[in-house]
């Protein structure tokens, strides 16, 4: 047994991290579970990959210090952060909205999960199923230590997971729009009372859940591979962090996410990489067995 | 009546589901300085009319004249900005805020300056609500919340104070805290429509009195003449008289 599962386990940690917040915030805001929120994430991928390819035409497309990608991938990443949350609104616009006026949470829950499939599919028909990569560039592992080694993409990674993270705790805590998304998350109804554009903090949700999703989605590109299944098998994680932290809760889904990712990897090293998908599964129902609200959770 | 009123509702038909309507042409007009009460028993529709009024509520027919313009159809946060607040019955404040932030949030509108002053002047009118303000909304007693349910509708300096049954779930010592409250903001110029089920409080604090019953007017005039109006008491209260007024 090595320590190394720490860092893998810190690397995935992070990337969960990011695709719950987003669910954790859209669960919370427009109460239902988002099956389509993995699919976010394979799509922000993709949109950064397609869009680097067109930026690579101008852009030198060399890499950057001891990165595996280079300016292109950067520039696209950040249109694709905004792209993926146009995506998130325009099923909102298309979908869900809709299905908000009349319907419960369970309709739009399998509304979501037909979505999910729509979306997955559509990558499998314009990119085929076959893992692509942003770069083919071998990275050299930095040793840090009691046998510890990280590639300089998976330190990028864990930092930039810390700034997205950071900065969305200030917002959510200290800006006006926070206050009012913590509001409708409690009472949609008042919120209207009191002042606040509910159909705005929906709309600002959206935006930001895809944005993260698309982070998740590069940071997972880069360190992984890219394929269509590759947010949808992230879901089960996703839910297990956001529902471990505490629905609505940004540090809860933080939180879980490190533990799910760290979970995951000591699980990988201690029984097997094939239980992998069980241990996030083992997580959820021990959370809700156990603390139902999860840790940093307020309503039952 | 209603030329010049600061409210004028008239011929409101409105209800949760198209086609079963709960006020079925009811109409009250409020002048600016007034408190008005909406009186009548229960399921007259008085919590409806008010939540129509505010935005909650889908209005099938009537019109719904707030401060010179029609308000039907608007959304409920656009009728804040225009100086109409109001404090539901229930879960009427962010149960998972401080205090302050409950009191920041309803100030959103309001610039900097103006917010804080606000904020001040309900930390005067309610010094408990001070002495409290870190603490989070949900631990508060049901009196001190609907006191902050009550400053936070006050955050915006509105035109006009719609409150719905703020005595429900009080005892009668509390129930008369708020009233002398309302009696005190009365004082800074409110105009307040207050939906009450306690007859006898609401008359003696309003100047003029609405009875609903089924959706409908039943009576109204000056405060004192309801009060003493055997066939609102009757109205009221069905065959046992008197207690409420």
């Amino acid at each position: 047994m090595t320590l190394q599962f720490l860092a893998d386990g810190l690397v995935m940690g992070a990337m969960t991290a990011l695709g719950a917040i987003g669910l954790t915030l859209t669960y919370s805001i427009l109460r239902f579970a988002n099956f389509t929120h993995g699919d976010l994430i394979s799509w922000g991928a993709y949109l950064t990959l397609t869009l680097a390819a067109i930026i690579g035409m101008v852009l030198p497309s060399g890499s950057i210090g001891p990165f595996s990608f280079g300016w292109p991938i950067v520039a696209a990443g950040l249109v694709a952060m905004l792209l993926t949350g146009l995506l998130a609104l325009a099923l909102d616009y298309l979908l869900f909205a809709r299905l908000r006026r009349h319907g419960t949470a369970i309709i739009l829950v399998i509304a979501s999960f037909g979505a999910s499939l729509a979306l997955r599919s559509l990558l499998e028909f314009l990119y085929t199923p076959s893992p692509i990569y942003f770069s083919r560039e071998l990275q050299i592992a930095i040793p840090l230590g009691a046998g510890v080694r990280v590639t300089p993409d998976q330190l990028f990674t864990l930092g930039l997971t810390a700034v997205l993270v950071g900065v969305m705790h200030l917002l959510l805590t200290r800006s006006h729009i926070g206050r009012a998304m913590r509001a409708v998350s409690e009472n949609p109804a008042l919120a209207g009372i009191v002042g606040i554009d509910v159909a705005a903090v929906v709309r600002t949700t959206w935006l930001m859940g895809g944005a993260l999703a698309c982070a998740a989605g590069v940071m997972l590109g880069l360190t992984v591979q890219i394929r269509p299944y590759m947010g949808s098998d992230l879901l089960l994680p996703l839910f297990a962090a956001a529902i471990l932290g505490g629905i609505g809760s940004v540090p809860g889904a933080v939180v879980g996410g490190l533990i799910v990712g760290l979970a995951e990897s000591l699980g990988v090293q201690l029984i097997g990489a094939n239980y992998r998908a069980a241990i996030a599964f083992l997580l959820l129902l021990l959370v809700l067995l156990l603390k139902p609200t999860g840790l940093f959770g307020v309503r039952p | 009546m209603s030329a010049g009123a600061l409210l004028a509702v008239n011929g409101l038909v409105a209800g949760y589901e198209m086609g079963v309507p709960i006020l079925r042409g009811a109409g009250i007009a409020i002048h600016g300085g007034e408190i008005v009460a909406l009186l009548g028993p229960n399921g007259a529709g008085k919590s409806t009319l008010v939540k129509a009024i505010a935005g909650l509520v889908p209005v099938f027919a009537g019109s719904l004249r707030f401060d010179g313009q029609e308000i039907r159809g608007a959304l409920a946060h656009t009728l804040v900005q225009r100086g109409l607040s109001f404090v539901p019955q229930t879960e009427n404040v962010f149960t998972t805020m401080t205090i302050d932030e409950n009191l920041q949030l309803s100030g959103h509108v309001l610039a900097k300056s103006a917010r804080a002053r606000q904020i001040a002047a309900m930390y005067g009118l309610f010094p408990d609500l001070e002495r409290q303000r870190r603490l989070v909304a949900g631990r508060l007693s049901g009196g001190q919340r609907q006191m902050l349910a009550i400053a936070r509708a006050l955050m915006i300096e509105p035109k006009l104070l719609m409150l719905d049954e703020p005595s429900a779930g009080l005892s009668p010592k509390l129930t008369a805290a708020v009233f002398g409250k309302l009696a005190e903001i009365r004082k800074t110029g409110v105009t307040i429509l207050l939906v009450e089920q306690n007859a006898r409080a609401a008359l003696a604090l309003a100047d003029r009195g609405y009875v609903l019953a089924e959706g409908q007017n039943r009576h109204e005039g000056a405060a004192p003449a309801l009060a003493s109006d055997p066939a609102v008491a009757h109205l009221y209260l069905g065959s046992s008289v008197a207690t409420a007024l």
